[in-house]
């Protein structure tokens, strides 16, 4: 990941928020990410994000889970040991359906649980640059891309026309590492 | 906004060839199984246990739609009143088909009766000496069964035609009057009762499960009533593709077929879920009492139904419904509508057929033709109520929020 340059609009309004998501998707700026304190709806549909590919993992990783169950089930009982429980066969498939079953959406939801956090770059003992404290309080905050110096004082000036009642450009890390929130930023150390 | 839907005349004339149909093959089954002097004792049960199969199937999909409108009233869904007018069409004609029903049901049970004198689809009717049906006489006789009936039909009958009444008399109350709503509100909490105690419990159990009375499931009438809801469920998204394709319900979107593509879905699973505890538990114990009822079914004559049955009712939805893009594309959502209909006609053959037919088992043209002569009289007489009143139930409180739905 790589430090680079950002600029940051605050709103205090949804619908403020969606005109401006419209005008910068128009505006030809870099869109890095749009934050806000609840899932707001149509924000995705507004921001033109793909829907998400994490069902289709959630499969793979629900079939995993079957064939596990199915094959270790199986081999205990038809290879490695054997027993005759209640006059069954050894190979009793109904019996395991419900170790299946349990696996299957074990597998399923452990799996797609860890690719959510994988895709939303959240994990315990994992750091993210914060761009707003407000955003997990009261404010929509959007920010642009500006790896750029050349545009940074027209970013500014873009966002304050579309009725941001706060902005800033920040120098920050783009991704996520691992850190706590009681130390500095690399970045931080690097302009001390 | 009107809209009117004028049944139009292709539609009408296949449903009087369905009907046809099978009025050709009530007649010529009851001349070639019935009356005709070398038939046996079990080309006569096949005519009246095909007879039951379609009617106890038809009754109960149509039910579920009365089941559905006060599921839906109970919980205040608004996503069902852009299409509402079809469960409360289907409702309005259980009558016909819980008095057919009942007809068939009370046929057998007085009239019918084989060489030596019983009652072969309902054993119960002749105990003779038999110890296990003497001791279950008390609750499994005559009087009881057609009380039981009776009291349903009528109840199920009387509930789908004030639902239907009641939505239609919300168009001329004033605008925004949820008198009405309310209404409906406290009805659909009675209705529940009266559906838990009937296709939830008491109907299965005489009409279908007391065809075999010394073997019972305690959770034989959740089953039968998953089966009915997943069918019931499908029907309702055939008539809203086919009403879609005429131009009419543009109320109806994307979302609304997706939310009914799910129903389909989740309730195919919720059926296996039954089918699969009521058979895990009767294997593992595997006491000769219960297995006599797989005995016939898995490995037996009727091998072929049974895995069919899960094939097509668990396998295909699974598979085909489970993306979401399928539960949105038209075509496959009406492809899967039908496969599920008829996966679950043959599931209520394999429950009534085994007992009375044992291994003299058809599905040849007769049963076809029933089978047809149902679905066009569905057909014939739903389209005819749809056309009595506007799709749209432009006055209904919800009908706004209705149309908002987002997935």
């Amino acid at each position: 990941m790589a430090i680079k340059k950002f600029a940051v609009a605050a709103y205090d309004d949804e619908e403020v928020l969606f005109k401006a998501v419209s005008k910068v998707r128009k505006s030809g700026f870099k869109l890095h990410d749009v934050y806000t304190p609840f899932p707001v709806h149509g924000l995705d549909v507004a921001l033109g994000l793909k829907e998400t590919d994490l069902h289709i993992a959630g499969f793979i990783y629900a079939l995993c889970g079957t064939s596990t169950a199915v094959g270790f089930i199986s081999w205990i009982y038809t290879a490695d040991w054997s027993i005759n429980y209640g006059g069954k066969p050894h190979f009793a498939l109904p019996a395991w359906i419900p170790v299946t079953f349990e696996l299957t959406v074990l597998f399923a939801a452990v799996g797609m649980v860890l690719t959510f956090c994988y895709l939303n770059q959240i994990m315990p003992g994992v750091k993210k640059h914060v761009f707003h404290p407000r955003q997990s309080d009261d404010l929509f905050v959007l920010v642009l891309d500006i790896n750029n110096s050349a545009a940074e004082a027209e970013a500014v000036q873009f966002l304050k026309s579309t009725h941001a009642i706060e902005t800033s450009v920040q120098m920050a890390e783009e991704g996520w590492w691992y850190g706590s929130w009681d130390k500095k930023e690399q970045y931080e150390l690097l302009n001390a | 906004m009107t809209d009117n839907f004028v049944v139009p005349a292709r539609l009408r004339n296949t449903s009087l060839m369905l009907i046809g149909a099978g009025l050709l093959a009530v007649i010529g089954g009851y001349i070639t199984l019935v009356s005709n002097a070398h038939s046996s004792d079990y080309d006569k049960t096949r005519f009246w246990a095909v007879l039951l199969h379609n009617a106890v199937f038809f009754t109960f999909i149509t039910g579920v739609s009365i089941f559905i409108q006060s599921a839906t009233s109970l919980a205040q869904g608004a996503w069902i009143v852009a299409f509402r007018r079809v469960p409360e069409a289907i409702g309005a004609n259980v009558w016909i088909f819980g008095t057919i029903a009942l007809l068939i049901t009370c046929t057998i049970v007085f009239t019918f009766r084989d060489s030596h004198g019983n009652n072969p689809i309902y054993p119960w009717v002749t105990p003779g000496t038999d110890k296990i049906l003497l001791g279950k006489a008390s609750f499994l006789n005559t009087g009881m069964f057609v009380g039981f009936s009776v009291v349903t039909v009528a109840l199920w009958s009387f509930f789908g035609l004030r639902f239907r009444a009641m939505s239609i008399a919300q168009e001329s109350a004033p605008v925004n009057d949820t008198k009405i709503y309310w209404k409906m509100f406290r009805l659909s909490g009675l209705f529940l009762i009266v559906y838990g105690l009937s296709q939830m419990s008491t109907t299965p159990w005489f009409w279908v499960m007391s065809i075999q009375p010394h073997w019972y499931s305690t959770l034989f009438s959740w089953y039968s009533f998953a089966s009915a809801f997943v069918s019931g469920m499908s029907m309702i998204l055939l008539w809203v593709v086919y009403l879609k394709n005429q131009g009419n319900l543009e109320l109806v979107n994307k979302e609304h077929m997706h939310d009914l593509g799910k129903f389909m879905f989740a309730f195919s699973i919720f059926w296996t879920y039954l089918w699969f505890a009521q058979y895990m538990l009767i294997w593992y114990a595997n006491i000769p009492d219960e297995t006599i009822y797989f005995k016939l079914r898995q490995q037996g004559p009727y091998s072929v139904i049974f895995y069919a049955n899960f094939i097509i009712n668990f396998i295909m939805p699974i598979l085909i419904l489970m993306a979401r893009p399928s539960k949105r594309n038209y075509f496959t959502v009406t492809f899967m509508a039908m496969v599920i209909i008829f996966g679950h006609w043959l599931d209520y053959f394999q429950m009534i057929m085994p007992g009375p037919l044992k291994s003299h088992w058809h599905i040849g043209f007769f049963e076809m033709g029933i089978f047809m002569g149902f679905i066009g009289l569905l057909i014939f007489t739903v389209s005819n109520t749809l056309s009595k009143a506007s799709l749209i139930a432009n006055n209904n409180i919800l009908v706004k929020e209705s149309t908002v739905v987002i997935s």
